[in-house]
């Protein structure tokens, strides 16, 4: 039992020795900032297990995985404090489990194709840096608002948007909304697509478009939020096992036990921190990993020729 | 789940094995042999590559020959036959996107040779070529899809064992087949840490004065052991079980996570 053995272990689905430590800290560290920002921390994992050599398939399919547990205890804890809107979360995740539906169906068409890595990056860039954009703006609008003396209140009473004019209402008590469910099942529907094709829960793109969409109140987001993100993800998990048995077991324990650990410290943190600039730091490590993935397009690759098993197997990466 | 030892040593059968197979040519009464002493290896956590050890015996050689050193012997371990597909990226407005590919098929996954000198030393090109004897004269049966122009095919057949070196999954090493004796060898060849699993064929050449003699081969299975094998197994036989046990130990690991630091 050397040094070596300690530090490396053989990942049975993707099937490369990797090291013990980093993993565990690569969870911990996303861990740690999902626990500070209430996001499943997949939108980090999945693009980190890539640069870590992971095949982008299985990185996919882990990434779900590994968002499940994180999610799980997060909103376990806002179901407590009874931030967490039910009605409104089942309706999210009726609406994401299609979503999933269809994305499995595309992801399993791209890996054929040979497209798989191309998508996953593309689909990144363009959401990572649209979501975190935005978010970077509204935050940065709201800290002056704050700073120049103003209430910053995202729900202002009595003004609606297009959305709230939308046929067949309904009303979500714990969220204090009077809403059509039209926008609330496509809501849920393109998250479960995203999380089935790029591996992540879908907070980031599901917690600005419930403030900014739908006028949830922001308590009650984040737990909503990851209510849906544990559903679909598992939903996402058992898909990806039974149509490309993608899902490494052992990869998904690693990050899981670093992420539980690191979201508790996380958690602490965040309550310290303001709304707005909590969303303003969340913007930027948004930002951040959509221009790190942007970048990798561009690069002229080490070798632009490539090979792998054919058909819809197991990527030779 | 213990470290595999640095070398897996298989032994002799001198004695024409049920596995071996030896072909007998008119005038030459030279026969090579080489034997495993195991039929299964089974590649368990840390495997990380390992050499391994054929030992071998070259009979009835001419004393003279063998003096002058004009025996040569090549030993090839080759991995199952799969189907690969060869891409080649180009750039769309910036960005590089997988365009070209050209698909193979019943390519050996992987491909391990040792000779006792370098190839072009031993025989003719052309010989090699007949026996598709080495990584460059495998032969690389694209599977026609009835676009490529016959110079991307030329191009892509090039490509694929360039990659495969790449990996580590083809290798050759030249000098590492060495005679400890007139009549016994060894060789020396190398399993990669992505070695794929199943059914490998270990195949000895022999040659006099660069010609052919003959063939003798014996089959190898390599299986994944221990608990990586069986979640391995798990996911591809059961894989609805084990994706729900995937979400249920998720749950469980997120679970636990709040009991442990529910203080606060």
């Amino acid at each position: 039992m050397g040094l070596g053995f300690a530090l490396g272990i053989y990942l049975p689905i993707a099937e490369i020795s990797v090291n013990v430590f980093v993993l565990f800290f690569m969870g911990a560290a996303v861990g740690f900032l999902s626990g500070m920002f209430g996001v499943g921390g997949g939108f980090l994992i999945t693009p980190l297990l890539i640069f870590y050599n992971i095949p982008p398939a299985v990185a996919v399919a882990t990434g779900a995985n590994q968002v499940i547990a994180s999610s799980f205890s997060g909103a376990l804890t806002h179901f407590k404090r009874g931030t967490l809107d039910v009605k409104l979360g089942s309706l999210l995740v009726v609406g994401g489990i299609a979503g999933a539906g269809v994305g499995i169906y595309v992801f399993v068409l791209l890996r054929e194709l040979g497209q798989l890595d191309l998508i996953v990056s593309l689909l990144y860039v363009v959401f990572l840096s649209t979501v975190g954009g935005l978010m970077l703006y509204e935050s940065l609008q709201a800290m002056r608002r704050t700073r120049a003396g103003q209430l910053s209140n995202l729900k202002k009473p009595g003004q609606h948007n297009w959305v709230h004019r939308l046929p067949f209402k309904m009303r979500f008590r714990a969220s204090k909304i009077y809403v059509s469910i039209i926008p609330v099942l496509v809501l849920g529907g393109a998250i479960g697509f995203l999380s089935s094709i790029m591996g992540v829960g879908g907070g980031f793109i599901m917690v600005p478009a419930m403030i900014y969409l739908l006028k949830v109140p922001t308590n009650v987001v984040i737990g909503t939020s990851l209510y849906q993100i544990v559903f679909v993800t598992a939903f996402t998990t058992v898909m990806q096992a039974t149509t490309n048995q993608s899902v490494d077991i052992v990869l998904a324990m690693l990050l899981m036990t670093g992420g539980v650990i690191g979201a508790q410290y996380g958690a602490r943190i965040g309550q310290k921190l303001r709304g707005e600039q909590l969303r303003a730091l969340l913007a930027m490590l948004v930002l951040a990993v959509g221009l790190r993935l942007a970048i990798e397009l561009f690069v002229t690759p080490d070798d632009v020729y490539s090979i792998s098993i054919a058909l819809a197997t197991r990527a030779v990466q | 789940m213990n470290t595999p030892a640095a070398a897996l040593i298989l032994i002799i059968a001198l004695a024409a094995g049920q596995q071996a197979r030896a072909q007998q040519l008119p005038g030459n009464k030279e026969t090579v042999e080489i034997g495993l002493s195991t039929d299964t290896i089974a590649i368990t956590s840390g495997f990380r590559g390992t050499d391994l050890t054929v030992f071998g015996a070259l009979d009835n050689a001419d004393p003279l020959i063998q003096r002058q050193g004009r025996y040569d012997i090549v030993v090839v371990l080759e991995g199952p036959e799969r189907d690969f597909v060869v891409r080649r990226k180009d750039r769309f407005f910036g960005i590089w996107v997988n365009a070209e590919s050209v698909s193979f098929q019943h390519i050996p996954a992987s491909y391990s040779l040792a000779s006792t000198r370098n190839l072009q030393d031993i025989a003719t090109p052309k010989i090699f070529g007949q026996l598709s004897l080495g990584v460059n004269n495998i032969f690389y049966e694209p599977i026609p899809d009835g676009f490529g122009s016959s110079e991307s095919l030329k191009e892509f057949t090039k490509e694929l064992p360039r990659l495969k070196l790449k990996q580590r999954l083809y290798n050759q090493r030249p000098g590492d087949v060495q005679f400890l004796s007139s009549t016994l060898f060894r060789a020396t060849l190398s399993l990669p840490a992505n070695v794929p699993v199943g059914k490998h064929i270990a195949r000895a050449y022999l040659f006099r004065n660069g010609e052919f003699l003959r063939e003798s081969s014996t089959s190898l299975n390599i299986v994944k052991a221990g608990l990586e094998f069986r979640i391995y197994r798990a996911a591809n036989q059961y894989s609805l079980l084990y994706g729900l046990f995937a979400v249920f130990l998720a749950v469980v690991t997120g679970w636990m996570g709040r009991l442990v630091f529910r203080k606060d």
